[in-house]
């Protein structure tokens, strides 16, 4: 508990203390782990919590993203997103946007989920890693939207009377979706759905056997799992007022596994912790050395062979299953 | 116009089927995910590049990089993977993607940055007519050539020779295997360095056709995957089908259907498949 | 005479070249502790997975409580009243005993589309499965991790979480397999118990307990049933005496 107050502390005062050193670098470091934060704790739902290890993750989080930029080109250049059947303009305001992209995610998360939910094991893997590569290719296609090189967003989505382009203001947003997120993950693991869910994980024939229709609990998971990813991918291109084809790269899906992983799979705030040991890792062997993945591969390698329980389990004490 | 995208499409997709051919093996024996295989392929490329720049030779450059690949290869199951097999397939993604890192870069930090090319001996540059007014690249030709042999070599291996009977029993039931008293870790690893010669032959053909450069491996990693995905994990046989239907799905694709289209018909016909059949066309039993 | 709970009808499962189970025909009456005996490769396993769900016959029907139930999937077997314990102990072995059998409850309490309540602190589950941990023993274990229990500990549970299923058929894969004989004991005792209650097909090794709990009992050989009858039937019939030659002893 002392424990979770200080972390609290760090995230609400941090970013303060950076703005009044005139340090607004380290307000955007904070922004960033928040918002990979996020999109970790959704992973840790289905990877942690479900036991299914979808190795496509980036995927939805680059949709909310991408949702939310072409959204938002269509206001600023003024042209509709649609013409036919229907006029249908674009939006910079975060109220319409954001649940379209978080829609958008969720939807794609349910047609990737009903595919690759039919097998399990190495098959999962290689399977959400397919699809996820699919929509990575379908956004450098789309030239209209910058191809490979991204689309550069005109400014941040309107959100009523908030002024989302105040760093600050737009970091204590974030951080409050987070928190939110990571209660309501709290509360759903705990609930009869996350008893289901956790069951799955440990031993889905049992599941069955007792009468549980497993796969439908099993993608609902995955579906929820993608629209929380979806909104960490709106928070992401605000955040960064750009999105490109690197938000939706299978690498990047594997840094979400390694957050979840390096903070304690299971524990949902291990991810927290996770996206930020990553991010600063990142940030200090990056500063080091251009060749920091040469580092930080068999770090990598080191964690998963000697030290699974992750850095929440090492805080902790014991993993926590909720 | 349509036999030579047919040709393309099948030289594409024998590579493919020598990147799936060992890895489809080493997932349907030792139940591992390695997701480094792709940079094997690369380090074949970068290998044969190199060796040509010194000996001038592009034969020989191939004859040195494919058993080096192999080298690495095993190297790499002896002092990582091997710690792998039995534990969760999570362990296994994120111990390899950590490979995947290490491996590009330290090929970026000795190889630098900047693609090396590799050029064809004088007998493979020209072009083959393939009947009056239809001319083919004959490199292309030699590698559906070297692809066909291959998988006839490794057919015989494993129809005919003790070492494919193991395999066979090995992915259907490896306590059987352990039973027959055979030393389960020196097949593992013979047939991952197989696996790894595999991808580097595909990797040292792939030179003269692309650019050799760090990265190069991890988009044909995922194409591996999808075929494995579609033939079947552990099948050979569903790996040589599912090759060819991707080769040619994928380069037809390219001239009918439109760009942002194109990209995803591969992709199409694995959900297709696996919709269908969860297991892939030729599910390796047990 | 009133439908069998559970019938069989000329069942056939193919395996390759391998016939599994061979136009085998049972049926099971309400009330009745039904055991299925055979010899080593009988094939009861096979039948087991075939009652429960698990794999789908090549021909044949099968009937459970007035419908054909031949094309449902396990879980939808569960929710129709047909309860199966494991052969070898298939628990959620993170959770605790009581874990296990409160999860069971809510299996049969509606959906578990339910996102916000606590379902540890859900007396409506937890309850009724401390209630029935109590029936079988196992009240004092309630709160550790099922894979930390012992051997016959999980037996017990494993019927735990099938008694909590609200079943009209118990179906128990040798639920004494492995046990030493005091386990077995409490279990034989335990099933004299539940047998007033229940129906139940035992698919079991242990002759003894067999013949000192079954109202009837068919004889499976090579996927056929050969007997099927009294315990007094069995024991005298001589082509079981044939089949179980140098097996067992009656």
């Amino acid at each position: 508990m002392a424990l979770l107050a200080c972390g609290l502390a760090v995230l609400v005062l941090g970013p303060l203390v950076a703005q009044s050193l005139g340090e607004p670098f380290y307000i955007r470091l904070f922004t960033r782990i928040a918002v990979m934060a996020i999109a970790a704790v959704s992973l840790d739902l289905i990877l942690g919590y479900g036991g299914m290890v979808s190795f496509g993750h980036a995927a939805f989080v680059g949709i909310g993203a991408y949702v939310t930029a072409i959204l938002a080109y269509h206001a600023a250049a003024g042209e509709p997103l649609l013409a036919w059947p229907m006029v249908i303009p674009g939006t910079d305001n975060a109220v319409i946007a954001w649940p379209l992209a978080v829609a958008a995610a969720a939807l794609a998360a349910l047609v990737i989920g009903l595919v690759s939910l039919r097998t399990t094991g190495i098959a999962f893997i290689m399977i959400t890693l397919a699809f996820a590569q699919m929509l990575y290719f379908f956004v450098i296609a789309l030239q209209k939207y910058g191809g490979e090189d991204g689309l550069q967003m005109a400014g941040r989505s309107r959100l009523g009377g908030l002024d989302l382009d105040g760093r600050l203001t737009f970091y204590y947003l974030v951080l409050a979706v987070l928190i939110a997120v990571i209660v309501c993950c709290r509360r759903l693991v705990g609930s009869r759905f996350g008893m289901v869910l956790q069951g799955c994980r440990q031993n889905e024939r049992r599941l069955r056997a007792i009468g549980f229709a497993t796969e439908r609990y099993r993608l609902a998971a995955f579906v929820m799992s993608g629209a929380i990813a979806g909104l960490a991918g709106v928070l992401l291109a605000n955040g960064q007022n750009y999105v490109s084809p690197a938000d939706l790269a299978w690498t990047r899906s594997g840094e979400y596994i390694v957050m979840v992983v390096f903070g304690g799979m299971g524990t949902l705030i291990g991810p927290l912790l996770g996206a930020a040991a990553y991010l600063v890792l990142e940030l200090l062997l990056g500063s080091a050395t251009t060749h920091w993945q040469a580092i930080f591969g068999p770090v990598l390698i080191v964690i998963v062979l000697f030290a699974k329980r992750g850095l929440y389990g090492a805080l902790v004490g014991r993993a926590d299953d909720g | 116009m349509l036999v030579e995208q047919g040709l393309n499409g099948l030289q594409l997709g024998i590579m493919l089927f020598l990147m799936a051919a060992g890895l489809t093996l080493v997932l349907g024996i030792m139940n591992v995910v390695n997701l480094a295989h792709g940079s094997l392929y690369m380090l074949g490329a970068y290998f044969a590049a190199s060796l040509q720049q010194w000996t001038g030779s592009f034969v020989l450059a191939v004859a040195i990089a494919v058993p080096a690949t192999a080298a690495i290869g095993i190297v790499i199951e002896m002092a990582t993977l091997r710690t792998l097999y039995g534990r969760d397939h999570l362990d296994q993604v994120l111990c390899t993607f950590g490979l995947i890192l290490f491996l590009n870069e330290m090929t970026r930090i000795l190889w630098g940055a900047v693609p090396l090319r590799m050029t064809l001996p004088a007998t493979l540059a020209g072009t083959v007519a393939l009947w009056p007014g239809i001319a083919y690249p004959a490199f292309r030709l030699a590698i559906i050539a070297t692809g066909i042999l291959v998988a006839l070599l490794l057919y015989l291996i494993i129809a005919r020779t003790r070492l494919g009977m193991l395999i066979h029993a090995g992915a259907s039931d490896r306590m059987m295997v352990g039973a027959l008293g055979i030393d389960i870790k020196s097949l593992f690893t013979l047939v991952f360095g197989l696996g790894a010669a595999l991808a580097g032959l595909a990797g040292t053909m792939a030179g003269p056709l692309l650019a050799v450069q760090v990265g190069m491996g991890d988009g044909i990693l995922i194409l591996t995957l999808v075929v494995i995905v579609i033939g079947g994990i552990g099948s050979v046989r569903g790996a040589f089908v599912a090759a060819l239907l991707v080769g040619l799905i994928d380069t037809f694709g390219r001239i009918l259907l439109p760009p942002a289209l194109a990209d995803m018909g591969i992709y199409v016909l694995m959900a297709v498949v696996l919709f269908w059949r969860p297991q892939g066309l030729f599910a390796a039993h047990g | 005479m009133a439908e069998p709970l559970l019938a069989t009808d000329r069942l056939v499962k193919r395996f390759g070249g391998v016939t599994a189970t061979d136009r085998l025909s049972l049926s099971v009456v309400e009330g009745e502790l039904h055991a299925i005996i055979g010899p080593n490769g009988a094939g009861k396993t096979t039948l087991v997975a075939q009652l429960a769900g698990e794999i789908a016959p090549s021909s044949g029907r099968i009937r459970f409580a007035g419908a054909d139930i031949t094309a449902l999937a396990m879980p939808a077997r569960s929710q129709r009243g047909l309860a199966r314990s494991f052969q070898i102990a298939s628990l959620c072995r993170e959770f605790t005993a009581l874990d296990n059998v409160a999860l069971a409850v809510q299996a049969h309490s509606g959906h578990s589309f339910r996102f916000w309540r606590a379902a540890r602190r859900d007396e409506a589950l937890r309850g009724p499965a401390r209630a029935i941990l109590a029936e079988i023993g196992l009240a004092g274990r309630a709160d550790v991790p099922a894979g930390l229990l012992a051997h016959g500990e999980q037996r017990q549970l494993e019927l735990a979480i099938a008694l909590a299923t609200k079943p009209r058929l118990l179906l128990l894969d040798e639920p004494m397999a492995g046990m030493g004989q005091a386990d077995s004991a409490i279990m034989i005792d335990l099933l004299h118990v539940l047998k007033r209650r229940h129906t139940i097909v035992l698919v079991e090794h242990d002759m003894d307990a067999v013949f000192a709990l079954a109202d009837r009992i068919s004889v499976l050989v090579y996927g056929r049933c050969i007997a099927s009858g009294t315990p007094a039937e069995i024991r005298v019939d001589a082509a079981v005496r044939e089949a179980y030659l140098g097996e067992e002893t009656l």
